[in-house]
């Protein structure tokens, strides 16, 4: 057990160094994943574990290991989001409606996560499409966060929707895990549990492959331990892929070569309209922390406005659904998945996506199907499309001033399980703070930065220009440094 | 011309019981375009394969998959729009168009709907008696094809097959300009010889290549426009005409009823030649179109479109008068020419070098008669352009008589063989000499003293004694020649 | 704008999802509410304000009219719920 404990301790950026050396192998750091994953099953974290297949490609990692070679993340154990189709691998988006459904096919993203070696321990519970912010909407049922409140053993949300992935990387259940983001959904989980979460600029990986909710929001990106861990994670999923249309034809750069730079001379920048009524002042006070850390690391502080951004929320509610409504019309009981059987075509429709879509997904299929329909079109679509060009303009404005903006990533710590999900709106309300870079496009990490007075962690969120993730690696690398986070939960869920 | 303004001629107004109607009639043909593979996919577009084997991930609308544009099927519809003279847009935008159906897979229809990639643009149709009228294009944009439903394989279910399903498809909608169904017609028969003149699309209506939605509304001639109703892909230029037909009647009957039109989409069954409410389109015709956020916008440079313009072909009107002007032709045979660029080819071949209008007449008249009795298509005529000149060859140097050509043709489409192989072989050679001619004339006078003396009071009976020569001499005497000699062997009187 | 019961009604067909009718009072409300949120946009005066189309700014690339894939009957109809000699097989449509 000794020997576990060593081997999940290490960083993915440490265990790739010792692979590497071939201080460890990658069967052994396999092993211990597996062992952790199955004693973390209280978590529900994994909604499949691919324990046979993670153990064969951590042989054949090792094989190349041994002879020098392999890619940057060689022999790795990665935890793959459900949202991302696997080849021959259950892939559902935790949706009934996906009942068993494995593909033919491997998303890019996770192609060049095994094109660079890594090593697959299974699939990471989220909310039924991706639609949900505490991961309660899954079909598999809720995951639970490994954090705790002091001396309180209520069962808490790992954030949503990547609520697996944050919880897996939280508990030490895999060394990274993949995820993805369409107004908050790897930011927001990763301060929930005291994880790094980057979500880069709409274009910079791939969604080909990748089940979707709303196209022009959706991007993916890793949940990690630390900033290090992203960095590496990041440059191996990113990339353009001529299958994707919107994904953009630019070299990936050495995220982690970014990292040791600095923040002297950088300029960040504190939009005030982030300063919301009925903010925790816990959350307040870490912000203010957080602009003392980079000032002393050598940044300069601008308070900059970014005017629109209470519309950020609303137009986001319109887009969304909007997209998803059309996106999800194809899980018809057809060609795939579920279907529930029906006098006629229509009923066996109706009755297929009644049954197999669960109430978030419901809701907001109706709100989306409704916001298109004749004679609303430009009173709802038409009118967030505009705020949203509102709210680019306003961070295009911002960075012309700053190369980096400082924000909370979510209003408050963790809740617990159930105290949200009957209103929709307050569940809503947790992606305030991270909707407006997914409107715009850009890129947005957040970093853990202190515990709460209840002692769950907080996160801080940097944004920065479209494909400056470099700038954002090293600003959060410097905010990581300063904010020494070592706290862990404790690791309740093995007894 | 405003919208709807044209009045259709007198002749095409239809009577009904309170007096006279005129149709008025746009439409919307889907043109599949001519490319490899599909539109947002690499799968192929050959038609005719096994169930669901061209069907790519993306076609299938498999979780996770996306669109990514086809270069050349964006080229051949600023090609077709180019051809139209019409406007193109070098800002686009795809959109879904939602709705439910087995074989749309996505459960939306990538389409264009706001922002279409060609314009306004034009068509001259060639109506009878060498009348014309332009009709008006409102647009062309691009669209995916749907899948194919099989309802007959079973009692109570329908086999979805997706070979079709992204498949490009131009639609191209014609303002309401058209008022009769011969009109109409004559618009999807000149569009379809654009096309193919373009080589954007095939134009084969057999195999749904090219379909229409008719869009019919009747009203008093010159009157206000009335509610149309949409007949929904008729496909053939036959059932074009029939279903227009019917359903003005319908309308007209409805109307003078004290009825009122219902919009609605239909059906044109071939069977009964009738068309009918298509009610499972009906409810919830709410499409939630919005631009497709898989897809940017479709932008493109004016050098592109310049060069594509740069490479289009002769189109058919252009042709039409280059071939009245260089070979003198009518209008009538440089429209018939016109109408299939390979039948204009033909000519042009055969015409080189020799008499324009022999060349047309035998083109337009023997070739096509045998085509067209044999069901055979120009492409797979026996007798290539090189022979058919051949042929007239032998005619211009007096080798044959244009009697014997007609012998000599049926021959050569039947075998295959040269002009003047059959000839020779025959011994068809026209006769030109003089004492051979001479002397089957003087045996016809031997024979016939009494037609001799007839001839002298009736001069019409010269006829007989040429015909009476050339059965004796198999047709090959030349005609020129027999008339001149018997002239001077009997004396026959001028007919006035 | 407040959806009534008949609108979710419709706007459930449109996406084809059987709602109950005993559902519908509890949709309507729920869908009420979030429309009367997103209504502050209205505050926005956005009429000089082009839409924003794409969230990417780049030229769409195209592909090449290539005949990349083809033949995978089995990929294609593997996860159907019903299917018969390659077809994907529904309740019978009528027309």
């Amino acid at each position: 057990m000794a020997k576990n404990d060593e081997l999940i301790g290490l960083s993915l950026a440490e265990a790739r160094d010792k692979l590497k050396a071939k201080e460890i192998t990658s069967a052994e750091l396999t092993d211990a994943y597996i062992a952790e994953m199955e004693a973390g099953r209280d978590l529900n974290a994994y909604v499949l574990e691919t324990a046979e297949q993670a153990r064969e490609m951590a042989k054949a990692s090792d094989a190349k290991l041994a002879k020098g070679e392999g890619g940057a993340i060689e022999g790795v154990p990665l935890g793959i989001k459900d949202l991302f189709c696997t080849k021959d691998v259950r892939s559902t988006a935790c949706s009934h409606i996906l009942d068993g459904y494995t593909p033919a096919y491997e998303s890019t993203v996770t192609s060049q996560l095994w094109r660079d070696g890594a090593v697959m321990l299974g699939k990471l519970n989220n909310d039924e499409f991706a639609m949900g912010s505490s991961n309660e909407t899954s079909f598999y049922g809720p995951v639970t966060n490994p954090w705790r409140r002091n001396g309180d053993d209520t069962k808490l949300v790992p954030g949503g929707s990547s609520g697996g992935s944050s919880a897996a990387v939280a508990a030490k259940l895999c060394l990274g895990a993949t995820a993805t983001d369409t107004g908050g959904s790897i930011r927001q989980p990763a301060a929930f549990t005291g994880t790094v979460g980057i979500k880069p600029t709409y274009g910079r990986c791939s969604r080909w492959g990748i089940v979707a909710f709303a196209s022009s929001l959706d991007q993916a990106g890793p949940i990690t331990r630390d900033v290090r861990d992203a960095a590496i994670m990041l440059k191996s999923m990113a990339g353009h892929d001529p299958q994707d249309t919107t994904s953009v034809d630019r070299p990936v750069p050495d995220y982690e070569a970014a990292l040791g730079q600095g923040v002297k001379g950088l300029t960040v920048g504190i939009p005030k309209e982030y300063r919301v009524d009925g903010m925790p002042e816990e959350i307040d006070a870490l912000w203010s922390q957080g602009i003392e850390w980079l000032k002393a690391a050598g940044a300069n502080i601008k308070e900059v406005s970014l005017p629109h951004t209470k519309y950020a929320l609303p137009a986001y509610y319109i887009v969304a659904p909007a997209e998803a409504s059309s996106n999800l019309a194809r899980y018809d009981g057809v060609r795939y998945g579920l279907r529930v059987d029906g006098k006629d075509i229509t009923e066996m429709y109706e009755n297929t996506r009644a049954e197999g879509f669960g109430d978030e997904v419901r809701r907001r299929v109706l709100i989306g199907t409704y916001v298109l329909s004749a004679g609303y079109y430009d009173a709802y679509y038409l009118k967030a499309q505009k705020v949203r060009s509102l709210i680019a303009h306003d961070f295009r404005q911002a960075f012309s001033e700053v190369d980096v903006l400082l924000t909370p990533t979510a209003p408050s710590a963790a809740f617990g399980i159930g105290e949200k999900s009957d209103d929709p709106l307050s569940m809503y309300l947790n992606d305030v703070f991270t909707v407006t870079v997914n409107l715009a496009g850009l890129p947005g990490i957040s970093v853990p930065a202190g515990l709460s007075k209840e002692g769950l962690p907080l996160g801080l969120q940097l944004i920065g220009r479209g494909f400056d993730e470099e700038t954002l690696f090293r600003t959060a690398h410097k905010l990581e440094e300063a904010a020494q986070f070592t706290a862990a939960p404790e690791a309740w869920w093995r007894s | 011309m405003e919208i709807g303004k044209r009045v259709a001629r007198e002749e095409d107004w239809i009577q009904g019981a309170t007096g006279d109607w005129e149709i008025v009639l746009g439409l919307e043909v889907h043109a599949q375009v001519t490319s490899k593979a599909k539109l947002f996919s690499g799968a192929s577009t050959e038609f005719g394969a096994e169930q669901n084997t061209h069907v790519s991930l993306v076609d299938a609308a498999l979780p996770g998959m996306l669109p990514v544009i086809n270069r050349v099927c964006v080229e051949q519809a600023v090609k077709t729009g180019l051809g139209l003279k019409a406007k193109i847009n070098l800002r686009s935008v795809f959109d879904r168009k939602n709705y439910f159906y087995p074989d749309l897979p996505q459960g939306y229809q990538i389409s264009q709907f706001k922002h279409p990639i060609v314009g306004e643009g034009e068509i001259e149709i060639d109506l009878p008696e060498e009348r014309t009228e332009k009709i008006g294009i409102e647009r062309l944009h691009l669209e995916q094809d749907a899948g194919k439903s099989v309802h007959d394989m079973h009692p109570s279910m329908s086999h979805v097959d997706l070979n079709r399903s992204g498949v490009a498809l131009m639609e191209i909608v014609s303002r309401p300009d058209m008022r009769s169904a011969e009109e109409a017609q004559a618009y999807v028969r000149k569009l379809r010889t654009i096309l193919r003149y373009l080589g954007t699309c095939d134009g084969n209506m057999e195999q749904g290549s090219l379909r229409a939605d008719v869009n019919v509304s009747v009203r008093k001639p010159g009157g206000e426009l009335g509610t149309r109703c949409e007949i929904k892909n008729v496909n053939s230029i036959r059932f074009i005409g029939q279903a227009i037909e019917h359903e003005a009647r319908r309308q007209i009957e409805i109307l003078e009823e004290g009825g009122k039109i219902d919009q609605e989409t239909r059906l044109f069954d071939p069977k009964t030649g009738e068309t009918r409410s298509m009610r499972s389109k009906e409810e919830a015709h709410d499409y939630r179109y919005f631009p497709d956020p898989d897809l940017l916008p479709l932008e493109l440079q004016q050098e592109d479109v310049d060069r594509i313009a740069a490479s289009l072909p002769e189109l058919p009107d252009e042709k039409k008068e280059r071939l009245m002007a260089d070979y003198g032709l009518s209008a009538y045979d440089a429209t018939v020419l016109v109408s299939d660029g390979a039948r204009a080819d033909f000519f042009e071949e055969v015409a080189k070098g020799r008499d324009p209008k022999l060349a047309v007449n035998w083109v337009n008249g023997d070739l096509f008669a045998a085509l067209n009795r044999e069901g055979h298509s120009l492409e797979a005529s026996p007798v290539s352009a090189k022979q058919l000149g051949e042929l007239l060859d032998l005619i211009s140097d007096n080798t044959i008589s244009g009697r014997i050509a007609k012998d000599v043709f049926d021959s050569m489409y039947k075998t295959g063989r040269n002009a003047i192989e059959i000839v020779e072989k025959e011994g068809l050679r026209q006769v030109t000499d003089t004492g051979a001619i001479e002397a089957a004339i003087d045996e016809v006078i031997a024979a016939n003293p009494d037609k001799v003396e007839q001839v002298k009071t009736k001069p019409k009976l010269a006829g007989w004694f040429v015909g009476q020569v050339m059965k004796a001499t198999s047709g090959k005497a030349n005609p020129q020649l027999v008339n001149e000699i018997l002239a001077k062997k009997i004396d026959i009187p001028s007919e006035d | 704008m407040s959806v009534d019961q008949n609108t979710v009604r419709h706007i459930a067909r449109l996406a084809r999802i059987a709602v109950r009718d005993d559902e519908l009072e509890h949709l309507a409300s729920e869908l009420n509410s979030i429309l009367d949120w997103v209504e502050q946009l209205g505050e926005l005066d956005t009429s000089d304000v082009e839409p924003m189309t794409s969230a990417v700014e780049t030229t769409m690339k195209m592909r090449e009219d290539d005949v990349t894939v083809g033949n995978m009957q089995d990929e294609v109809t593997r996860n159907a719920p019903a299917s018969e000699d390659g077809f994907f097989v529904v309740p019978k449509v009528v027309e």
